[in-house]
């Protein structure tokens, strides 16, 4: 009986994570999906966003948040790669129990903070190094970049441990050196798990916020180069909701949507590949 | 002529890139704490940490923002801890492979996807707006407790499927039903497990900005109930930086946020770790 | 009246048949050897005495009697807290001594300070156990050696007074030292209570058991005196078994 009612005390608990994922998804696209309706599909993806006065055009933003989200890709995925490479076929154990945590740690340090070095540190460094206005695409790719590093090493990580020995022996037995093995057998072997972790990484550049608004310039054109100011999705709504309203903050809502909806498919196309095994 | 390079020596260059980049990231993680640290340090006296804020925060210190974070992370982390192990109970104690336990994880592994931002909307529209809670401590802490539900679920899986069987199967054997097997045996075994998620939650919570900026606003003065605006230490950090108020308040804050996320992933890491001697 | 009757017994996980078809009663205060090779179904029968298979979902046919009573009509928890057992890894569950000695008990009943200082002692005493112990009750069960630990979750056990007690091969992974006191400790236990023993060790059977009882592939070979059984046993399995030609 005590056990009975346990059972569907916790069953409804256990429901919570799908039922807020459900809430969040019905209140976004809700205050969202019908302004782009009202504006019409053209108006909505045009360049011009004056949301106060009706243009409420979301393509450069999209641009820019693609923009960002390919550079930061261009710098986690060679590091993050290197680094489960070198952590996992290349170190004692020692050294992989140090060395995980320190990189998981990169995970836990605020999105403020990494803003904050970007605007005392990489963005004078560009301004004086390549000039512009040193607030740009690279280095909101540089930031971002380094801020997808932890999700990239650890999947890739978890990835190349789970390749069995076997493979690694039959590898040197016919002479393979261990790069060669590591180029040829493990990445493929590990192919599945390195792609999900690069996609889970996409998903957290595409959504960052903070740390993009506080050094990408946020100016509302399309760059022309990677040395130029650029908005994304993202932080147009943290720039504008805190004093948006009617329409405006409908419009902020459909970049959600459309920001929603982009980060649910990135995440079912991961949960697809890593739970196929 | 053609260069050939040989298997030794591609096998060392090969080594030398990979040692590089490695270090390249561990170096930029400790170049970040260490320099945020040093700019910050002199920064931290007694009354920057127990003052109040004043003009903005050119001046004083930051005692409302630590603790409207302390506030909103304890309504999250109260919130969110039963739900989350109550979660990870039901899973790895009450279902097997099937539909239903598809659905849980699901909701899980997209919820821990879902960029903060989104939780701000989310917080905005439906804590602050329909629920009218306000701007308000409950409705950051509401917000937040869905962005950490994730961990926690995920984290308290993994250690309560590290429990023995055998334990389970002892307890029903000296006449243990399912409910006391949970609660006597799985749970307290599984609890370093466990607490690790909940210290990851509770970090995720300090460090966030952009779900909390919309939900518990950004008030300066110190909270008196759930009800009250405030502004967490992340937020006033970004406020201070963005609008350029006062660099060196700017970095005692950032200090103050950096020491708290270093002590929490030390503490979550210990644990894991007296966790992982034992049952592995 | 037999202590426990079992009635035409099959057990089934899933596709595969563990118990097939098995009758057979348990004398009071008698030590029962259950002995046969490999998946014979000796746990299979334990685990269904005290319905464990239920964990397993594993289900079964026929009926199990208990005192003349059904063991299905009776409360789960009673039913485990009569019929005790004991497993071949000995498992400590995380805590003191005195913590895993008080376990069962405490799922019953609230009991004060005192009576688990009395309760404590009563099982470690009966197993054999209190004076390695009697000094460190509240450390921590897991630094205790293989026999110790065995004792241990005997005296667990008996801590629930139970009436019947099952053991799964509890010798398997100890010395000869440590076996030798368990089976002391059964045969003063014999007294106040009903064994049932598996075990893969023809000779403990022939040592400790009144009567013998020869599994092979889920089907009751032969039962008899163990003095019988092992002298002259009826079917040719059974010899060849007793004579170490398979198993």
């Amino acid at each position: 009986m005590k056990d009975k009612i346990a059972e569907k005390l916790l069953l409804f608990i256990a429901l919570s994570a799908i039922i807020s994922l459900m809430l969040i998804t019905f209140f976004i696209f809700q205050q969202g999906i019908p302004l782009i309706f009202k504006a019409g599909l053209g108006n909505f993806l045009s360049l011009k966003w004056a949301p106060t006065r009706g243009g409420f055009g979301i393509l450069s933003m999209v641009v820019g948040s693609l923009m960002v989200t390919a550079g930061a890709l261009a710098v986690g995925i060679p590091f993050g790669l290197a680094a489960a490479i070198f952590l996992a076929e290349f170190s004692s154990k020692a050294i992989q129990k140090t060395l995980k945590p320190i990189i998981e740690l990169l995970a836990g340090i605020p999105s403020v903070v990494y803003g904050f070095i970007g605007i005392v540190i990489l963005v004078p460094f560009i301004r004086e190094t390549f000039g512009g206005p040193g607030f740009s695409v690279l280095a909101a790719s540089i930031i971002l970049g380094i801020m997808i590093l932890p999700t990239i090493v650890s999947i890739s990580y978890d990835a190349l441990l789970a390749v069995p020995n076997t493979y690694r022996e039959g590898s040197y037995a016919v002479g393979a050196t261990k790069w060669q093995t590591v180029v040829l057998l493990l990445l493929p072997a590990a192919r599945s798990g390195i792609v999900a972790g690069i996609i889970l990484g996409m998903g957290r550049a595409i959504g960052e916020t903070m740390a993009v608004i506080m050094i990408a310039g946020n100016a509302l054109k399309i760059p022309g180069s990677i040395l130029d100011s650029v908005r994304t999705l993202t932080s147009t709504i943290a720039l504008e909701l805190g004093y948006a309203a009617g329409d405006h903050r409908g419009a902020l809502f459909a970049c959600g949507s459309i920001l929603f909806l982009i980060i649910i498919v990135l995440n079912i196309i991961a949960i697809r590949i890593t739970s196929r095994k | 002529m053609t260069f050939r390079i040989g298997p030794r020596t591609s096998q060392i260059i090969f080594y030398v890139i990979l040692l590089t980049m490695t270090a390249i990231v561990v170096i930029v993680l400790f170049f970040i704490i260490f320099y945020v640290l040093r700019n910050g340090v002199d920064q931290l006296t007694l009354e920057f940490l127990s003052d109040k804020t004043r003009e903005m925060g050119k001046e004083g210190g930051i005692l409302p923002s630590i603790l409207g974070t302390l506030f909103i992370t304890v309504v999250a982390t109260v919130i969110a801890t039963p739900l989350g192990v109550g979660s990870a109970v039901y899973l790895v104690e009450y279902t097997r492979a099937g539909p239903i336990r598809r659905i849980i994880s699901f909701g899980a592994d997209c919820l821990a996807g879902v960029p903060s931002i989104i939780f701000g909307l989310f917080g905005f529209i439906f804590f602050v707006i329909s629920m009218n809670l306000g701007w308000s401590i409950l409705s950051g802490g509401l917000t937040l407790a869905v962005m950490i539900l994730p961990t926690i679920i995920r984290t308290s899986e993994e250690a309560i499927k590290s429990v023995p069987h055998t334990y389970r199967e002892i307890s029903y054997s000296l006449g243990g039903g399912k409910l006391d097997t949970i609660l006597r045996v799985v749970i307290p075994t599984a609890l370093p497990g466990i607490l690790t998620g909940v210290i990851l939650g509770i970090g995720r919570a300090v460090g966030e900005t952009a779900a909390v900026i919309f939900t518990a606003g950004s008030s300066l003065g110190l909270p008196t109930s759930i009800f009250s605006s405030t502004r967490t230490l992340a937020v006033h950090f970004y406020i201070l930086a963005r609008e350029g108020i006062s660099m060196p308040k700017a970095y005692g804050t950032a200090a103050v946020l950096i020491i708290i996320i270093l002590a929490i992933n030390f503490i979550a890491y210990r644990l894991m770790h007296r966790f992982i001697a034992r049952y592995y | 009246m037999s202590k426990i009757s079992i009635k035409r017994l099959s057990l089934y996980y899933d596709s595969c048949q563990a118990l097939k078809d098995i009758s057979l009663d348990v004398e009071s205060g008698e030590i029962l050897a259950v002995i046969g090779p490999a998946n014979s179904g000796k746990s299979s029968l334990l685990r269904a005495l005290n319905r464990l298979y239920e964990i397993d979902r594993a289900s079964i046919e026929g009926d199990i009697r208990l005192d003349n009573e059904s063991i299905f009509r009776l409360p789960i928890n009673v039913l485990r807290r009569r019929i005790g057992i004991i497993f071949a890894t000995p498992v400590v569950l995380p805590g003191s001594i005195r913590k895993n000695i008080s376990y069962g008990p405490r799922l019953h009943r609230k009991l004060s300070k005192s009576d688990v200082d009395e309760l404590v002692e009563r099982a470690l005493k009966s197993a054999n156990l209190w004076d390695e112990v009697k000094e460190r009750l509240a450390e921590s069960a897991s630094f205790l050696s293989g026999g110790q630990q065995q004792r241990l979750c005997i005296a667990r056990t008996l801590a629930m007074r139970p009436e019947v007690i099952m053991m799964d091969e509890p010798c398997s992974g100890l010395d000869p030292i440590s076996t030798a006191k368990i089976e002391a400790t059964m045969l003063e236990l014999k007294k106040e209570y009903t064994f049932i023993l598996v075990t893969n060790n023809t000779k403990q059977a022939a040592r400790v058991s009144d009567r013998t009882a020869f599994f092979y592939l889920g089907e009751l070979i032969e039962i008899g005196s163990t003095q019988r059984l092992f002298t002259s046993p009826v079917d040719r399995r059974t010899d060849d078994y007793i004579r170490g030609k398979f198993g």
